[in-house]
């Protein structure tokens, strides 16, 4: 056996990658629990790529086919229906996931330098999964699928001057339609596997710079580390089997938790649904979107323009925070404005889940007032972040020399 | 002089073929993108006919152009009085109501809300006695103007003609 390797690793140093990459890694020794959601991450995405291939050898990406092709899988196809409930509730998993990756890195400031690159790709991966969640949510051709569908890529009709012909240009006619339907399909079956490359890149970036820790301090290695395996590695499985465990319930015991029932009519372009809801993981930029409806004919454009800019604003996120300390672990003033952003955006969330003129107390509040606000504290995060840390107007707490 | 001379030489070879290469797989990808443009078939489905002989008064029906829904409407003279009320310059898409019909009683309209796309639901359904988008709350008139919401334009009108007095024929043949 020895043998055999030896003659691989002669030619492709096989073993020391794994040994330097994977098993003795170094690895800071507090790494919290809040660090698994990488690792959860990519098991989601490993388990959206197993499922969404088989489903495809069954699904017909054809306006008049594709919603009885996906009862097709649910009733007829040996462990269909496990198929495509593992699927649709892994874009769930997948978006609980990310979401609290993203904020793990918020709050423990691993976006500072020298992780800024790391952190971009990790917002290029997060628009590469929206595009997709969106595009496979339209492949059931129900009514959430055609409406939701016509309602986003309506969004583009409000770039000036290109948006009309943008627009046609991506329906491949003069409406949401079965060209439209069909290059979703293929694009959604693309994308992932671009999101993979984008993935290794970003493990990469890991790699060339390390893991940041709850301190944030920079980590001697050797005193503060320890080998990925198997150290991390038990960590990881650990998380990953609770975090299954809460998957398979749903994948098992409530499967349409998170599908709107309208989705189970299938498309008719002539009727438009009466209440259109994105899936939840979109609700507080959809809330934004509909936010700005108070500057006259420019609301549509800048409506979309503030919800391209919430996820966009991500990207300056390492230039405005100015604090000599990553982690808010000692900063009190951005702990604070960190729960308040994760409290307002679930507060975006439910305003984007009722309609737009649904109000609080018998028409008191008006929801879209609340959603303004919302709005407001959202981006407001961002400017007050980079003004209590510009200005000094934070005092961090002293941080331990090391681990 | 003769090693500046051959790095002009070399940076003028390097940025031409540059720019040779760039246009060319600009030029191969024209095809590409042009095919996500609407294929022949679907811009043949130009035009719809639709018999409007057995629309009675007040009654509106949806019918299918190119896809998308129309709402034909034969007006009531209630309906038609609020239009021409709403023939104010105050309105966010200024239009007057004449000019959004052929026939004072027979309304034609797109019915996709000029803000995202939904179809709006039937009149009588909104404020001013018109159509609401149920997606974002746009109030659309008896004439299919914006009156209030996000939406930024008033509802198109479709192109359409009169085959017969009974026979409507909407939107324009190609070629």
């Amino acid at each position: 056996m020895s043998k055999i390797m030896e003659w691989i690793d002669a030619r492709l140093p096989v073993t020391e990658l794994i040994k330097s990459q994977a098993t003795e890694y170094p690895t800071p020794k507090n790494l919290n629990y809040w660090w698994n959601f990488g690792s959860l991450a990519l098991m989601v995405l490993i388990i959206m790529i197993a499922t969404g291939l088989f489903l495809a050898m069954h699904y017909k990406p054809d306006a008049l086919l594709a919603f009885n092709s996906v009862e097709h899988i649910m009733r007829d196809v040996n462990y269909g229906w496990l198929l495509r409930y593992m699927h649709a509730n892994g874009a769930t998993f997948f978006f609980i996931a990310v979401y609290i990756h993203i904020l793990r890195g918020m709050y423990y400031g691993s976006y500072r330098a020298p992780r800024e690159i790391l952190w971009w790709i990790g917002i290029v991966i997060f628009f590469m999964l929206m595009g997709t969640a969106f595009m496979g949510y339209v492949l059931p051709w129900g009514q959430m699928s055609y409406w939701g569908a016509a309602v986003i890529t309506n969004l583009m009709s409000a770039i000036p001057v290109v948006g009309e012909d943008l627009v046609t240009w991506i329906w491949g006619g003069f409406s949401v339609a079965d060209p439209t339907l069909n290059r979703f399909f293929v694009l959604h079956f693309l994308l992932p596997l671009l999101v993979v490359g984008v993935v290794v890149v970003h493990l990469w970036a890991l790699h060339a710079v390390h893991s940041n820790n709850p301190t944030g301090i920079d980590v001697h290695e050797g005193k503060d580390t320890l080998p990925f395996h198997p150290y991390f590695t038990i960590k990881d499985l650990y998380g990953m089997g609770v975090f299954l465990i809460i998957y398979c319930y749903f994948v098992f015991f409530a499967p349409n938790a998170f599908i709107e029932a309208d989705n189970y009519i299938p498309a008719d372009p002539m009727k438009t649904p009466a209440h259109i809801v994105p899936e939840w993981y979109f609700l507080p930029f959809y809330a934004i979107l509909r936010s700005i409806d108070f500057l006259g004919a420019f609301s549509k454009l800048a409506g979309v323009i503030a919800m391209v800019a919430s996820i966009a604003i991500l990207f300056i996120l390492p230039f405005l925070d100015r604090s000599p300390v990553r982690s808010f672990r000692y900063r009190p003033l951005s702990k604070q404005l960190f729960w308040l952003f994760v409290a307002n955006a679930i507060v975006l969330g439910w305003v984007g889940y009722n309609p737009p003129d649904a109000s609080l107390f018998h028409g008191a509040i008006p929801l879209i007032l609340i959603g303004r606000i919302s709005t407001a504290i959202y981006f407001s995060y961002f400017v007050l972040l980079w003004l209590i840390t510009a200005l000094n107007i934070e005092k961090p707490r002293p941080v331990p020399k090391s681990l | 002089m003769a090693i500046e001379v051959e790095e002009n030489r070399r940076d003028f070879l390097i940025l031409t073929t540059s720019a040779f290469g760039v246009a060319g797989v600009a030029a191969a990808a024209w095809p590409f993108i042009r095919s996500w443009s609407p294929s022949a078939d679907v811009l043949a489905q130009a035009t719809t006919e639709v018999d409007i002989g057995a629309l009675q008064k007040g009654q509106m029906i949806t019918v299918p152009w190119q896809g998308k829904p129309v709402f034909i409407v034969h007006r009531t003279p209630e309906m038609i009085d609020l239009a021409l009320k709403g023939d104010t310059e105050s309105l966010p898409d200024p239009a007057k109501d004449a000019d959004r019909v052929k026939r004072p009683e027979l309304l034609v309209l797109l019915a996709v809300c000029t803000h995202l796309g939904c179809v709006p639901q039937p009149i009588g359904t909104g404020s001013y006695g018109g159509f609401l988008c149920p997606c974002h709350g746009s109030h659309y008139d008896t004439s299919g103007r914006i009156r209030q919401g996000p939406a930024p334009r008033n509802l198109e009108v479709p192109h359409y003609d009169f085959k017969n007095p009974t026979t409507l024929v909407i939107g324009k043949a190609l070629g």
